[in-house]
């Protein structure tokens, strides 16, 4: 595993700046734990020391390297490219999220704090907090919406096991966003002991460029991955896009081979035409805004009010996008497309019956992207799909979706169980 | 109008604490409860002899908040409150009383409506600066240099988790009066202001030689008084909503009294 070069192809700009985007629009009273974090972080990057024992630990404790698996069956069944997935499933708590949580708690360790703090939107990024707080023997808060607590409560179940705190965020639309400005409000208070551990590419410099730094990892595997399996790059990578923390992660290791091109796939909810949907970029109906500590596209209203979104996927319902993100679509290096949680549910239901693979929504997005595409491929092409987390986590969303009767007995006859 | 084009918010201030030892700015969220209570407590405002009010334009991330304005901004929002109901209330409200006014609000709402726009709009409405809590000073250069050919004065903030260097670097930039938060954390929450809000200031008086006014925990008359000889202004925010909302009308206006007296 090579250690990430210092001026690395998403290092931001000046002030943390991608082109337009990113920057850092903080409350005055985290200047100097923004500065101590910069510090901390450019310290750890600069130390061969620091990546050596980041992928040691990703190696003993959560299932690194992850393997890519060539999906023959998919392949056959459309009958262009061939296609790949990299298993970022197979990460410990069922995620790529856990990437950036256990590098981020390597930094807390170097800069002594004791508590970490996050928000959550699906509860993924909760757990996986939760999980290296566990195992850090740190104190732990988590953020999540109301709204969430109720769609995910396995999530919330599993942090509370972990020995996490989870307090119901009731302010705004109760979802991912007020979870941030929680986290946010918490930390303007707590700075002193506690590390904020933003769960995506997004919010003020550093965490764009530090998120994407730890995921960078996906990548830089991936690539040599599908080097070691076809012998060469694949033409097209896909990666579903919430914040935006797997697709930077996996993009990291092609952005330097232009013949590779890269797809981010965006939530279209109930149709971009319903108003009910998720996508900022392929949509083309966000708007530049600065909101949560950083400047990107927003689905926003003509006043800069932030609008509610939506999508079957919880990770993926959010109004913002990783700043690297929208610059590389401004500069037309990602393509962004988007699909609907009816196709998602299709790609979800294909990718189980054909290889034995079940990727959580969020991921089925990117299957879904990929499998509109690849038989106008030549099947001399292949191309890579970032599973970027497992479904079984989305099992009461995922049987709602498919309408199963025996699961929805199931729980009536647990219910009746538990009567009081 | 009671606007004197041509005379920056420093100046206003300076004149008004040559009768007084320290100023009053209170605070309302545009919109919340809604616009015709705001005109009440406005009126509240001007007949206890507030100084400085100022006008919070809601955004439905207000970051820098706590529980009270949070809930405030996003109840603004959802009534409907936009960008012509809130120019159109400063701009009366300018007009009809005699404290100065400035904007606050998040700086998405200043970037949406463009530098130029924003400080034309403020200027028109008869408003002396602006505070946006989530604009630090080193991405504020287009917004200062706009608000410098309005008369506008942006306030910055200083707080006491900030370090020597950022203080200076915050007075430098410094225009009209700086917001000093009294404590870390969000507004809405109570102070103890015995606890190195002396230091604090001296810290913040080192690094500025404009006006100091005291926010974030500033309750009550005994608060205000305590600033006397401490700060130039005092700032009540969530306090004031507060007292609207449990004392009513007349609790309010004497709420306000009581404040007022303490900066005589």
């Amino acid at each position: 595993m090579t250690i990430p070069a210092e001026r690395s192809p998403w290092a931001p700009g000046r002030e943390g700046y991608y082109g337009d985007f990113g920057g850092a629009f903080t409350p005055e009273v985290l200047h100097e734990t923004f500065a101590e974090l910069r510090t901390a972080f450019d310290d750890a990057r600069r130390d061969p020391a620091f990546w050596e024992s980041y992928v040691a630990l990703m190696s003993t404790y959560a299932g690194r390297s992850t393997p890519v698996t060539y999906c023959d069956n998919l392949t056959r069944a459309f009958g262009g490219a061939r296609i790949f997935v990299k298993r970022e499933d197979l990460n410990h708590t069922g995620a790529h999220k856990a990437n950036n949580v256990m590098g981020q708690g390597l930094l807390v360790q170097r800069m002594g704090k004791r508590r970490v703090i996050a928000e959550t939107g699906a509860g993924q990024h909760g757990v996986a907090t939760a999980t290296m707080a566990a195992r850090f023997g740190l104190a732990c808060t988590i953020y999540m919406g109301e709204e969430d607590v109720a769609r995910q409560h396995p999530n919330v179940f599993w942090m509370k096991q972990l020995g996490a705190e989870v307090i119901a965020v009731t302010d705004g639309t109760r979802t991912l966003k007020d979870a941030i400005n929680a986290a946010l409000r918490d930390w303007a208070e707590s700075m002193d002991d506690t590390h904020y551990v933003m769960g995506t590419v997004c919010g003020p410099h550093p965490f764009p460029e530090m998120v994407t730094y730890f995921q960078s990892i996906i990548g830089q595997e991936a690539r040599a991955q599908m080097l070691d399996a076809t012998g060469e790059l694949p033409r097209r990578v896909y990666a579903c896009v919430g914040g935006g923390s797997n697709a930077s992660g996996i993009f990291a290791g092609f952005l330097d081979d232009p013949s590779v091109e890269l797809v981010g796939v965006e939530a279209a909810g109930k149709g971009i035409d319903s108003g009910m949907h998720a996508a900022r970029l392929a949509g083309g109906k966000g708007r530049p805004g600065v909101a949560q500590g950083y400047k990107t596209v927003f689905l926003q209203n003509e006043e800069g009010l932030m609008q509610d979104t939506y999508s079957v996927a919880a990770g993926l319902d959010y109004i913002g996008v990783g700043p690297m993100l929208a610059d590389l679509h401004q500069r037309g290096r990602v393509r962004f497309e988007s699909a609907t949680d009816a196709e998602v549910v299709e790609a979800l239901r294909l990718t189980m019956r054909s290889e034995g693979i079940i990727p959580a929504l969020e991921s089925s997005h990117a299957f879904a992207g990929a499998f509109r595409e690849v038989s106008s491929l030549s099947s001399a092409d292949s191309v890579l799909i970032n599973q970027s987390g497992r479904g079984d986590k989305d099992i009461f969303t995922v049987a709602d979706a498919l309408d199963d009767n025996d699961w929805k007995d199931f729980i009536q006859r647990k219910s009746a169980g538990y009567e009081r | 109008m009671t606007v004197t084009q041509g005379v920056d918010l420093e100046s206003h201030l300076r004149r008004r604490l040559e009768k007084k030892p320290l100023l009053l700015m209170t605070h309302l969220v545009v919109g919340y409860p809604s616009l015709e209570a705001n005109w009440a407590m406005l009126e509240a405002m001007d007949s206890a002899g507030v100084d400085l009010v100022e006008l919070q334009m809601p955004f439905s991330e207000p970051i820098a908040d706590g529980p009270s304005f949070v809930k405030a901004n996003h109840d603004a929002i959802t009534a409907g409150t936009p960008w012509d109901a809130y120019f159109d209330l400063a701009a009366r409200a300018s007009e009809r009383f005699s404290f100065e006014i400035v904007f606050m609000g998040y700086y998405n709402s200043v970037f949406t409506m463009g530098a130029e726009r924003f400080c034309e709009k403020l200027s028109e409405a008869g408003m002396r600066g602006f505070i946006v809590p989530d604009l630090p000073p080193e991405e504020a250069a287009d917004l200062t240099a706009a608000a410098r050919d309005r008369e506008l004065a942006p306030i910055f903030i200083m707080t006491p988790a900030n370090s020597e260097a950022r203080l200076a670097e915050i007075g430098s930039h410094a225009s009209g009066f700086v917001y000093c938060a009294a404590r870390k954390g969000v507004t809405g929450r109570k102070t103890d202001l015995s606890e190195g809000v002396a230091a604090f200031l001296e810290r913040c008086r080192t690094a500025t030689s404009v006006p100091l006014g005291l926010g974030f925990g500033i309750r009550t008359a005994d608060d205000v008084r305590e600033l006397r000889g401490l700060a130039d202004i005092a700032i009540i925010g969530t306090a004031g909503l507060d007292a609207w909302e449990g004392l009513g009308a007349d609790g309010y206006r004497q709420y306000l009294k009581d404040l007022v007296a303490e900066t005589v």
